[in-house]
């Protein structure tokens, strides 16, 4: 067998550290906004609850084409946000990778939070009480008892938007494009390869890519959340 | 000293009790619903009355007219709950160090080394909740308490999980967890054997009101409370201490105010302090004993305090022997004979047979160290 078959193609490392990079910002960045928004659902009550809830989950319903236009339309050199952080700050997001990664995040931002926020509604509230009764103020002992008690759900949720974020397609090609080196991630160089010809050999590679990258990533989450969950019955 | 005069509506349920207590360990008393629970968690800060005040010496935790209301974190109450509630996800150890951690080092007066002594658990110590017996899980938890060094212990039911062989190996422990770490403990409980071996001060709570406060003799020795502490049949209780036993006669000699009582042997060291529960209906009187004469081991002076009916056929005397308070329920027919009134000097008799180790609650407070087994 030819042994270049197991080595990578500049085109394929491209394409998969570029989807590393993007879906792990897209995980480290929303993650507090994550379990703080899973927070305030799990554990308050406030006039417009159900609305933020539906806000949070619209992009699970909604064509990932409209979560990149919009995107666009928000961030774009002329876009709302776009032009003020072009012009004040020099920041430009559409078409960057830091745009794939915002397309990503928002994409699966409601799962991450779905998860934590179950795992946050299982933490018996009682064991706060009694932390708060020993000295731990409110904020210190959501740090030390609930997020610790709570941490399968979210190493859950953030396999989950991990993953998701890998597969990001739609709004990713909508919002920053297809650009080699910067915004062409796995999905989009597998789709990019299927449209010329000739491209089906190398497809077939970036499918096979594709599926060991996320099967890893849900087997480390099993392992870890089984390790977690050791460590916390005992 | 703890001073709670709280208010709170609940629905159809009113709390509305007002009490001081002191030190030693003060039992809150009632069956379940009558607010026992609400009131710890008023004074841990974890539930908040409509009004009122709560202080313990000077230091005030709650008094909305002052604009205080100290979140729980601040007041420095211990609390055991009635179910243990360690974190899971610690060892024994960071559990027992958690609040001590959040203290400052010279607010760290409770020593971890005499906890863990005390309690025991020295060989719990790496090991995680999950892995420990129910015991061995509420003394980890009292022990996290008390690390914290707070200014009150609050106890709710902290045995009422566990079963009657574990109930027995904690209850002498903490019997003497008020005096040895001289802490004000307030105890939640329906059980009045709990009462007896625990409780120097009892507040009797019924719907919401505190019925009466006092020493736990003088409460249950009163014919008032009877119905409410529900402690079988009427009689008194009275603190005595174990004196002498003589094995020959299978009979131990208990010291208390008005004299020496006689009773079924009882395997403790001397000295144990006890509390000796006499039933109304074992306890005769006579005007004249003839000496020599009569089988009944006990004949303790006394006099005779105050005279009721119970019912058409029984009487109820009340006796004051040298301070301590005794029961005697007799039949309308021997009262007619003998025609009893208040201030008449009578002799109590009462067969050392008729009080059994089922009478007498051990107070004894484990002071000798780390409990049996």
């Amino acid at each position: 067998m030819d042994p270049t078959w197991f080595t990578l193609t500049p085109l394929e490392r491209e394409a998969l550290s570029l989807s590393l990079l993007v879906s792990g910002w897209a995980v480290v960045g929303s993650l507090p906004f994550g379990i703080l928004f899973a927070w305030l659902l799990a554990r308050r009550s406030f006039p417009g609850k159900t609305l933020l809830d539906g806000v949070i989950h619209l992009p699970l319903v909604l064509p990932p084409v409209v979560v990149g236009y919009a995107l666009l339309v928000l961030f774009g050199r002329r876009g709302l946000l776009g032009t003020p952080l072009h012009d004040w700050f020099g920041i430009t997001i559409a078409f960057t990778w830091k745009g794939a990664a915002i397309a990503s995040a928002l994409v699966a931002f409601p799962l991450m939070v779905r998860a934590i926020r179950l795992a946050l509604e299982g933490v018996d509230r009682r064991l706060e009480q009694a932390a708060r009764t020993l000295g731990c103020g409110p904020i210190q002992s959501f740090f030390v008892v609930t997020l610790p008690l709570s941490l399968p759900g979210v190493l859950a949720g953030v396999i989950l938007a991990f993953a998701r974020s890998l597969s990001e397609f739609g709004a990713t090609i909508t919002f920053v494009s297809n650009i080699p080196g910067e915004t062409r991630t796995l999905p989009i160089a597998l789709y990019a390869l299927t449209q010329v010809p000739g491209g089906d050999a190398p497809a077939f590679r970036l499918c096979v890519i594709s599926v060991i990258v996320a099967f890893a990533a849900l087997l480390a989450s099993e392992i870890l959340a089984r390790r977690v969950r050791e460590r916390i019955g005992g | 000293m703890l001073e709670i005069d709280v208010y709170r509506r609940q629905g159809a349920f009113a709390l509305d009790i007002s009490l001081s207590a002191g030190s030693g360990v003060t039992a809150l008393f009632g069956r379940s619903g009558s607010g026992k629970t609400s009131l710890v968690n008023m004074v841990a800060g974890l539930a908040k009355p409509d009004r009122g005040r709560i202080a313990i010496d000077d230091r005030v935790l709650f008094d909305p007219a002052a604009g205080i209301d100290l979140p729980p974190e601040a007041r420095r109450v211990g609390y055991v709950f009635q179910e243990h509630r360690l974190f899971p996800h610690l060892s024994v150890r960071q559990n027992l160090c958690f609040g001590r951690d959040r203290l400052r080092e010279a607010e760290r007066t409770v020593s971890f080394d005499h906890v863990v002594a005390v309690l025991g658990i020295e060989p719990l110590l790496d090991r995680r909740p999950a892995g420990l017996s129910g015991g061995e899980k509420q003394r980890v938890a009292i022990g996290r308490a008390l690390l914290a060094a707070p200014r009150l212990l609050l106890m709710d039911e902290p045995l009422a999980s566990l079963d009657g062989g574990r109930k027995n190996e904690l209850l002498p422990f903490i019997a003497g967890l008020s005096r040895q770490f001289t802490i004000p403990i307030l105890y939640v409980s329906h059980s009045m054997d709990e009462v007896l071996r625990l409780a120097d001060t009892l507040a009797l709570i019924e719907a919401g009101r505190l019925v009466v406060i006092g020493s736990v003799e003088e409460i249950l020795s009163s014919p008032n409370y009877a119905s409410l502490t529900g402690h079988g049949e009427a009689g008194a209780v009275i603190s005595a201490t174990l004196a002498e036993t003589d094995s020959r006669y299978g009979i131990s000699h208990l010291r208390f105010p008005g004299g020496v009582l006689k009773v079924t042997q009882i395997d403790r060291p001397f000295g144990t302090p006890v509390r000796v529960r006499i039933h109304a209906r074992d306890v005769a009187l006579a005007l004249h004993v003839p000496p020599g004469l009569i089988s009944v081991r006990n004949q303790i002076p006394a006099v005779v305090r105050s005279i009721a009916p119970f019912d058409d056929s029984q009487i109820d005397v009340m006796l004051d022997c040298g301070g301590a308070p005794l029961w005697s329920r007799i039949t309308s027919e021997a009262q007619a004979e003998l025609a009893l009134e208040p201030g008449q000097a009578v002799t109590a008799l009462i067969k050392s047979l008729t009080i059994t180790r089922g009478d007498v609650s051990d107070r004894g407070n484990g002071q000798t160290g780390a409990l049996p087994g």
